[in-house]
C-alpha cells in the first residue's frame, strides 16, 4: 500500500457522471450529496466503471478493497473475486483501501466493517458482478472499435480479442472508449468449472510490502507535524480523575501538551519516549469507582450462585425434568472460562489531525462507518469535511471493532484539544489491561445417557456477561432477552439430544468485553465438545463413533468428521504416551474438525504433536488463505487453551505483557495439516471457525493420558498429571 | 550528541541516551520498518542488527549503539535478505504481517551463523519472535527455503 485512499473522491463523482451508466448510481450513491467541484487531476486516464475497479491506461488495474487486511487476506480475496470476472492479468493488479462511503458497507451489517468471517462470502456475489459488469463495457467498447457484434469478442487476460480477426486491445487501451459505454443492467456470471483465479491457490499481494518493511500499520503513519500521546486510563474499568498534576510530567524535555480527555489524561510529547516518561511523571488521584474491589475469586463464586438461578431459555427441547428419571449414568459438571485478551502484535493506536474545517483519521480499524460518525460528534464538522483513512492492521481478532470507538474517540479529543495532529499510541500493557476481553463465563450442566448410551437430557446453565446489550447492536444480536453470542455454539448445538435446556444469565456488567476471535464459540465449543466425549466415554463409545451417530442428519458436520479421522488415522496406534482427542464444530457457515496428538513430555507439561484439520467452508476462493487461517486458528486456540487468562485483584487486571499473558512460541508449534471439504454447499467463513474446536481436541486427548477432565481454562499444572 | 551508523549512513544525533534505539529509529530518523510490539524485549518485533548482532532495540538504549552501526529491514543486506524475502512469498507467510520484520532479521542472523539450520536450529533461533497470527510453521518451512536459495 504506497499511498492510502489514493483514489480521488472528485475525480470518481466526476469520472463517475462522465460514464453517466445506471451503474454508477446504483453502486455509488455519494454518501452526502454536493457540489461537483472541478476535478484538479494529473493522473492518466482511466476507466473506472464502479466503486471497486479502475482500470488506468498505464495497464494497472486497482482494485479498491472494502474490507480491512487484518491477515486474513482480504486485500488478495477481494480482489480475486473481481478479477476472475473481469478476466484481468493478474500480475497487473493492485490493491487499495476504500474510503468510508455507504457504497461500500457490509452488505450483512449496514455500515463499512471486517469481521465476523464474512470479507469473502459477503462480497462473493456483489464483487464478481463488479468484475463482470466493467468486463462487459470493455467489450462493448472494443466491439465499437472493430465495428463488430460484442458477441464476436471474448476476453483473456486482461485484453479483449476478436474472435473472427484474431486483433486484440489490452483493456488499458479502451479506457477511453469503454467510459462512455453505458453499464449493463445485468451480466452473466462465468461458470464456477471455467474459473482462472478463484479457486487457485493465488500468492498474496500484500506480502512485498510487509517483509520490506514499506507497509504502513497505523503506528508507521506520518503527518508533518505529528506528535505522540499516551494516554493515562483509570487503573480500575469505570474510574475516573478526580485531580491531577502535570507538573513533573511538563518537565520532562519534549513533552508539549497534559490535556484532560473522556478516558483520562493525555501526555503528549514530539515522540513516543519522551511521551512514556512524561506519563510516568503524572500524578493523580483516581475516583476509581464501582469496580475497585473487583477480585476474580470473588467473580467466580457471584457467576456460581448466578448459575443457580433460572435465567432466561436460550433452546428447549423435550422435557428435561420428566426425561431424568430414565437415565441410566448421569455426568454434572462445572466449567470455568476467563477473560481474553486479543493482544493483536500491533498495539492499538489512532493517527487524527483535527483542524477548523477538517478532521482526517488514520487507523488499523474493522468500523470504518462507525469511527467516521464519531469523529463527526466530536468535531462537529460537517461530514463532508471528515475522512478517515483505513491503514493495514497489525491484527485484529475483533479488537479492532469497537462499539463504543474509544481508540478512534481518544486520538480527536487530544488533536482537538492541541490543535495538531497527533498518534495515540497504546503501549502492550495498556493493551492487556485495557479491557474489552471475551466475556468470563460459567457453565453448569447435567446430562444423562440412556441404556443405549446415547444422551437422553442434556441441561446447560451459562452465566457471563453481555457485550451486546445496551448498545446499538443489541436488536441485532438480541433476541428474546438472549444474547445470541453468549450462548452460540451451545444452544444450537447440533448433537441430537431428545430433552435439551440451555439457559442463560446475563452477568453484571462493568469489565468491558467484546467479540474476540471466534466470539461466543470459543467457550461454548468448549464445553461441548469437550462434555458429548465425556458422555461417550461414559457410555464406552468410541468418541468418534459418538458424535457421528449423534449427527445423523447433518451432512456437512460428519463429512468433516469422517475425513478428519481418515487423514488422522483415528483409531490407528500411536507411539506410547501419545493420545488423539477429536472435536467437530461448526460456526461462521462453516464447519471445522481438528484431531489432536498430545503427549505428556513430563508431569505438569504438555506437547501438542500435531493437528489434524478439516474445514468445510462451501466454495473455495483461495486455498492458500484457507490453510493459513485454520492454521492462525490452531495457535490463536492453542494459546488460549494452553495461557489465556485475564485476572483481577483489587480492581485492577493482574496480567501486563507477554511475559505474563503469554502467546505461544515457535517452539511449542505442533504440525497443523489441514484438509478443506470439496464443496458445493453455501460459502462459509475462515477466519475464525478453526478457533472453537482446538481447545477441546487437545484437552480430549489429554483426558486419554490423565484421566482427568480439564473443565477450567487455561490448563492447570495439575491438569497435566496422571490421576493415581 | 551521539554518532550513530544506521544502514550505512551516519548520523549525529542530538536525543536523550536512555532513549530506546526504537524510537531514535521510528521517532527520529523516521525509519519504520522496525516495530513496536511490547516494549520488553519479550516478542521480537523491533528486531534489528547492532555490529551484526541481533538485538531487541526496544530496550536497548541509543546510547549502548554510540560509535557503532545499526541495521534495520529497510537496510538488510542483499545476500542475506533476498533469499528470505523470496522464501517468504513463496510460502505465503505473512498474515496481519506486523511481526514480520523482526521474524525476517531473526531469520537473517540464524542462516548467516547457521546455514543449514534444523527444525530443532530454527526452534531454537527464532522463539523470541512472537507471532499473534500464527505463522510459525510457515516461516520454519521458508527457513529452510531461503537456506536452499543460498546456495
Amino acid at each position: 500500500m504506497k499511498e492510502i485512499n489514493h483514489i480521488n473522491r472528485r475525480q470518481f463523482i466526476k469520472t463517475g457522471s462522465a460514464v453517466g451508466g445506471g451503474l454508477l448510481l446504483s453502486f455509488y450513491l455519494p454518501a452526502f450529496g454536493k457540489a461537483i467541484k472541478t476535478a484538479v487531476n494529473n493522473a492518466p486516464a482511466s476507466f473506472i466503471p464502479n466503486a471497486f475497479i479502475r482500470i488506468g491506461a498505464d495497464d494497472i488495474i486497482t482494485i479498491i478493497c472494502n474490507h480491512s487486511e487484518m491477515g486474513q487476506g482480504a486485500y488478495t480475496s477481494v480482489p480475486m473475486m473481481v478479477a476472475e470476472e473481469l478476466d484481468a492479468d493478474w500480475s497487473k493488479i493492485r490493491f487499495e483501501s476504500a474510503p468510508v462511503d455507504p457504497v461500500y458497507n457490509h452488505l450483512g451489517f449496514g455500515m463499512q466493517a471486517t469481521g465476523g468471517s464474512s470479507s469473502t462470502l459477503s462480497e462473493y456475489d456483489r464483487l464478481r458482478n463488479a468484475g463482470a459488469t466493467a468486463r462487459a463495457m470493455l467489450i462493448a467498447a472494443a466491439a465499437q472499435t472493430w465495428k463488430v457484434d460484442p458477441s464476436a469478442c471474448k476476453t483473456e487476460n486482461g485484453k479483449v480479442i476478436n474472435k473472427v480477426s484474431g486483433k486484440s486491445l489490452l483493456y488499458s487501451e479502451l479506457v477511453e472508449k469503454a467510459s462512455l459505454i453505458n453499464a449493463p443492467k445485468l451480466v452473466q456470471l462465468k461458470d464456477p468449472k471455467d474459473f482462472n483465479i478463484i479457486g487457485k491457490p493465488i500468492k498474496r499481494l500484500d506480502t512485498p510490502e510487509k517483509i520490506n518493511g514499506t507497509g504502513i500499520f497505523g503506528l508507521d503513519v506520518k503527518v508533518a507535524g505529528l506528535l505522540t500521546a499516551l494516554i493515562a486510563r483509570p487503573p480500575v474499568f469505570g474510574g475516573k480523575v478526580k485531580s491531577f498534576n502535570a507538573d513533573k510530567a511538563k518537565a520532562i524535555p519534549g513533552v508539549k501538551h497534559v490535556v484532560e480527555i473522556e478516558r483520562g489524561i493525555a501526555v503528549v510529547a514530539d515522540g513516543f519516549w519522551p511521551a512514556k516518561l512524561g506519563r510516568e511523571a503524572l500524578e493523580i488521584v483516581w475516583d476509581e469507582g464501582a469496580l475497585k474491589d473487583l477480585d476474580s475469586i470473588t467473580q467466580r463464586k457471584q457467576y456460581a450462585a448466578l448459575a443457580k438461578e433460572p435465567g432466561v431459555s436460550a433452546r428447549k427441547e423435550g422435557d428435561v425434568a420428566a426425561s431424568m428419571a430414565g437415565a441410566v449414568k448421569k455426568i454434572d459438571a462445572t466449567y470455568e472460562l476467563p477473560y481474553l485478551a486479543h493482544a493483536p502484535m500491533e498495539p492499538l493506536n489512532c493517527v487524527a489531525d483535527v483542524k477548523v474545517d477538517s478532521c482526517e483519521i488514520w487507523v488499523g480499524t474493522q468500523f470504518q462507518t462507525m469511527e467516521f460518525m464519531n469523529a463527526v460528534q466530536i468535531t462537529g464538522l460537517k461530514p463532508e469535511q471528515v475522512k478517515v483513512h483505513t491503514t493495514l492492521l497489525g491484527g485484529g481478532f475483533g479488537r479492532r471493532g469497537v462499539l463504543d470507538c474509544h481508540f478512534v474517540r481518544e486520538a480527536v479529543q487530544v488533536s482537538k484539544a492541541i490543535n495538531a495532529p497527533v498518534k495515540v499510541i497504546w503501549t502492550r500493557e495498556d493493551d492487556i489491561q485495557g479491557g474489552y476481553y471475551r466475556p468470563a463465563a460459567h457453565h453448569v450442566i447435567n446430562a444423562g445417557i440412556d441404556a443405549s448410551g446415547m444422551p437422553l437430557f442434556w441441561q446447560q446453565q451459562i452465566v457471563c456477561q453481555s457485550f451486546a446489550v445496551g448498545t446499538v447492536m443489541e436488536a441485532m444480536m438480541v433476541k428474546d432477552g438472549v444474547d445470541s453470542t453468549a450462548v452460540e455454539g451451545a444452544a444450537d448445538m447440533a448433537y441430537n439430544v431428545p430433552n435439551l435446556k440451555v439457559n442463560w444469565n446475563m452477568a453484571p456488567g462493568g469489565v468491558p468485553t467484546l467479540w474476540w476471535r471466534s466470539v461466543g464459540h470459543s467457550g461454548n465449543a468448549f464445553v461441548t465438545e469437550t462434555f458429548i466425549d465425556a458422555l461417550a466415554h461414559a457410555a464406552g463409545k468410541d468418541p468418534y463413533q459418538y458424535r457421528l451417530a449423534l449427527l445423523e442428519k447433518h451432512l456437512r458436520h460428519k463429512r468433516v468428521l469422517v475425513m478428519a479421522a481418515e487423514k488422522s488415522n483415528w483409531g490407528k496406534p500411536l507411539p506410547a504416551g501419545r493420545a488423539r482427542g477429536i472435536a467437530i464444530h461448526e460456526s461462521f457457515g462453516s464447519y471445522v474438525a481438528h484431531v489432536a496428538e498430545v503427549s505428556i513430555p513430563k508431569p505438569g507439561t504438555i506437547k501438542v504433536h500435531k493437528v489434524v484439520s478439516v474445514i468445510d467452508c462451501g466454495p473455495v476462493v483461495n486455498p492458500e488463505t484457507i490453510r493459513a487461517q485454520i492454521e492462525g486458528c490452531v495457535v490463536f486456540g492453542l494459546t488460549a487453551a494452553l495461557y489465556g487468562e485475564i485476572s483481577f485483584e483489587k480492581g485492577r487486571v493482574k496480567q501486563r505483557n507477554f511475559y505474563d499473558y503469554k502467546i505461544l512460541r515457535m517452539n511449542e508449534m505442533p504440525q497443523v495439516e489441514v484438509h478443506i471439504v470439496p464443496s458445493t454447499e453455501k460459502m462459509g467463513g475462515v477466519g475464525e471457525p478453526g478457533v472453537p474446536p482446538v481447545a477441546p481436541a487437545v484437552a480430549n486427548a489429554l483426558f486419554l493420558l490423565t484421566g482427568r477432565r480439564i473443565r477450567k481454562l487455561p490448563f492447570a499444572k495439575e491438569d497435566l498429571v496422571k490421576k493415581v | 550528541m551521539i554518532n550513530i551508523k544506521v544502514n550505512g549512513k551516519a548520523y549525529q544525533l542530538a536525543v536523550d541516551p536512555s532513549t530506546p534505539i526504537l524510537w531514535v529509529l521510528r521517532d527520529t530518523l523516521g525509519l519504520m520498518g522496525t516495530k513496536f510490539g511490547c516494549g520488553v524485549a519479550q516478542c521480537g518485533a523491533c528486531t534489528v542488527h547492532l555490529d551484526g548482532e541481533g538485538i531487541r532495540s526496544c530496550i536497548s538504549p541509543v546510547s549502548r549503539a554510540a560509535g557503532k552501526e545499526i541495521t534495520t529491514i529497510e537496510g538488510l543486506d542483499v545476500k542475506l535478505g533476498k533469499p528470505l524475502e523470496q522464501a517468504w512469498i513463496q510460502e505465503d507467510v505473512p498474515q496481519c504481517g506486523y511481526c514480520q520484520s523482526g521474524q525476517i532479521m531473526a531469520a537473517a542472523i540464524l542462516l548467516r551463523d547457521n546455514p543449514n539450520p534444523t527444525d530443532q536450529d530454527i526452534d531454537d533461533g527464532m522463539s523470541g519472535n512472537l507471532c499473534r497470527c500464527g505463522t510459525y510453521q510457515r516461516i520454519r518451512k521458508a527457513i529452510h527455503v531461503a537456506a536452499k536459495l543460498r546456495t
